[in-house]
């Protein structure tokens, strides 16, 4: 019953919460070009579904190219940095500063580098979500047990073998974790550069009908993305279980 | 075995140089069971890093085995206050990972992996954990986890096995259980064992050498033999000579801790 109940929740939730965005719309008689009501911003996803299909794949597949840059790069990285101090102390303060950079920034110099189109998208989903890969990756590395450390070590395991055997390993459920973050960041950075310097995918769609006071089709782009991101979140959130489910039932065991 | 010659060892921290251990002198046979006492942050731990060549002493000389100890040892079993299992691992594997580090077993890991399973088996049977070896830690108890590590610390027949606290977290049956279980394994293997405790019952029950340290900077200040006959059973735990040598040690740490 409760489980129901439960697993309904989200659902109830969102569907509560477009009703209530429906009626205030209606009720306060709100201005389409200020805020659509759902009914309006539905009709105009079906109404514009080619566009938003095609500049929805577009924004997709940037996305999903700059994320899968900043998986094996930060996967890399983070090994690196997890595997050595002096790394790990070098590389830090230079990747908070490049961490603190609002990538928004950057995107025009992609543009001079690179033109207007998908790369400088790629890039910018790129920079902007393989930082928390790395760190996540660096932590689960670097807080190895010390006394597990000692068992191997009196075993005689080099540095290589505590990676493999443990730290590695052990590294998985941070990865894993991370990556649900990475894929959200990447959408935002994919799109910051698709509304400044592109001329497809769903930031660009956005921009272009904003400009053509087509609120209902700026919204119906909004949906698009949010779904997207929901979709991708639900992936990693899937393979995270999957891939990890060790780590969250031993966090539940009662023995610890 | 072992032999601590005249060790000083200084942790270096903010605060200038922690001197952990001075002067520490320790012998162990081959063969024998020591346990270390002493009270807290005296440097117990650290003298089994020392034998095991995870620190290196800021004087004096670690020999094991005839050899000056200059690197991690490549041949002690060890085993702490927690179990540290690898969640991720099933008992079974757990108990396995020294095999797939030690040569020769590492290089014939692949071949020989069933003998191995099958030798796993059996330590994880004289343990009381038969049918447990495809369960994952975290599906065990404290005390089942700790059989494990027991297991663990001894699958590759190390000739030495150093144990840091191993019962602490146990329950008194829990303890006293295990006691028996590494009693047993003792008699049967012959490995030698540095056994580092709070509990004056378990050195005096276990241990052929009880070493008695001073509060830090520590160094042994009295060893004592136990005399009573191997193998021990644990009514001796009950016998007025027993029960006197646990009190002369209670009075050893209890002065060395005002002193
Ligand atoms: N890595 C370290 N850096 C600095 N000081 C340390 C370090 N490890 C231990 N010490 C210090 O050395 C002393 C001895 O520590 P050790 O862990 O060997 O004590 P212990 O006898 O095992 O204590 P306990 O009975 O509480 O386990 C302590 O005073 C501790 O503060
Ligand atoms: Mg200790």
């Amino acid at each position: 019953m409760t489980l129901t109940i439960d697993r309904l929740a989200p659902w109830i939730f969102t569907l509560g919460l477009f009703a209530i965005w429906e009626a205030a719309c209606r009720l306060f008689n709100i201005d389409q070009f200020i805020l659509p009501a759902p009914s309006v911003i539905v009709e105009a996803m079906v109404r514009y579904y080619k566009p938003l299909l095609r500049n929805g794949f577009v924004t997709l597949w940037t996305t999903l190219a700059g994320f899968g840059l900043a998986v094996s790069f930060g996967l890399a990285l983070g090994l690196l940095v997890g595997w050595s101090r002096t790394i790990y102390r070098g590389l830090y303060p230079v990747m908070i500063g490049f961490n603190s950079i609002p990538k928004v920034a950057v995107v025009p110099i992609l543009v001079v580098w690179f033109g207007i189109g998908e790369v400088p998208a790629i890039i910018t989903a790129f920079l902007i979500s393989f930082f928390p890969i790395v760190v996540n990756v660096a932590t689960g590395l670097a807080t190895i047990e010390p006394e597990m450390e000692d068992v191997l070590r009196a075993l005689g395991a080099n540095k290589l073998d505590i990676m493999l055997k443990v730290g590695i390993p052990r590294a998985m459920p941070y990865f894993f974790g991370s990556l649900k973050i990475a894929i959200t960041l990447a959408f935002v950075g994919s799109v910051v550069s698709e509304t400044i310097a592109s001329n497809a995918g769903l930031g660009f769609l956005m921009t272009q009908a904003g400009s053509n006071f087509q609120m209902p089709l700026v919204f119906a782009g909004l949906m698009a993305l949010a779904i997207e991101g929901i979709a991708m979140y639900a992936v990693f959130a899937a393979l995270e279980r999957r891939m990890t489910g060790w780590a969250v039932r031993s966090s539940q065991s009662a023995a610890g | 075995m072992i032999r601590l010659e005249a060790i000083t060892l200084a942790y270096p921290t903010r605060h200038g140089d922690v001197v952990a251990v001075r002067d520490l002198s320790l012998d162990v046979k081959r063969g024998e069971f020591a346990a270390v006492v002493g009270p807290s942050g005296c440097g117990k731990s650290t003298l089994m890093k020392l034998v095991t060549g995870l620190v290196k002493p800021t004087k004096g000389r670690v020999v094991v085995d005839n050899h000056t100890v200059n690197g991690p040892l490549k041949i002690a079993g060890m085993a702490f206050q927690n179990a540290n299992m690898l969640p991720w691992r099933s008992v079974l594997d757990n108990v396995l990972l020294p095999l797939e580090i030690v040569e020769p077993f590492r290089s014939q890991f692949r071949q020989k992996r069933a003998s191995y399973v099958e030798r796993a088996e059996a330590l994880l049977t004289s343990v009381g954990l038969s049918g447990f070896s495809h369960r994952y830690p975290w599906e065990m108890s404290g005390g089942m986890q700790q059989r494990a590590s027991l297991c663990r610390a001894l699958i590759h027949e190390p000739a030495l096995l150093m144990l840091d606290e191993p019962f602490a977290a146990l329950d008194a049956f829990t303890r006293e259980e295990l006691w028996c279980v590494l009693r047993d394994m003792w008699q049967r293997l012959q490995f030698t064992v540095v056994l580092v405790t709070h509990d004056l019952r378990e050195a005096a029950f276990l241990a052929d050498h009880i070493h008695v340290m001073s509060a830090r900077p520590g160094r042994v200040i009295k060893t004592k033999h136990v005399a009573f006959e191997k193998p021990r059973d644990l009514d001796v735990c009950y016998t007025p000579p027993f029960v006197d040598l646990v009190h002369e040690l209670r009075q050893d740490i209890a002065e060395v801790r005002t002193s």
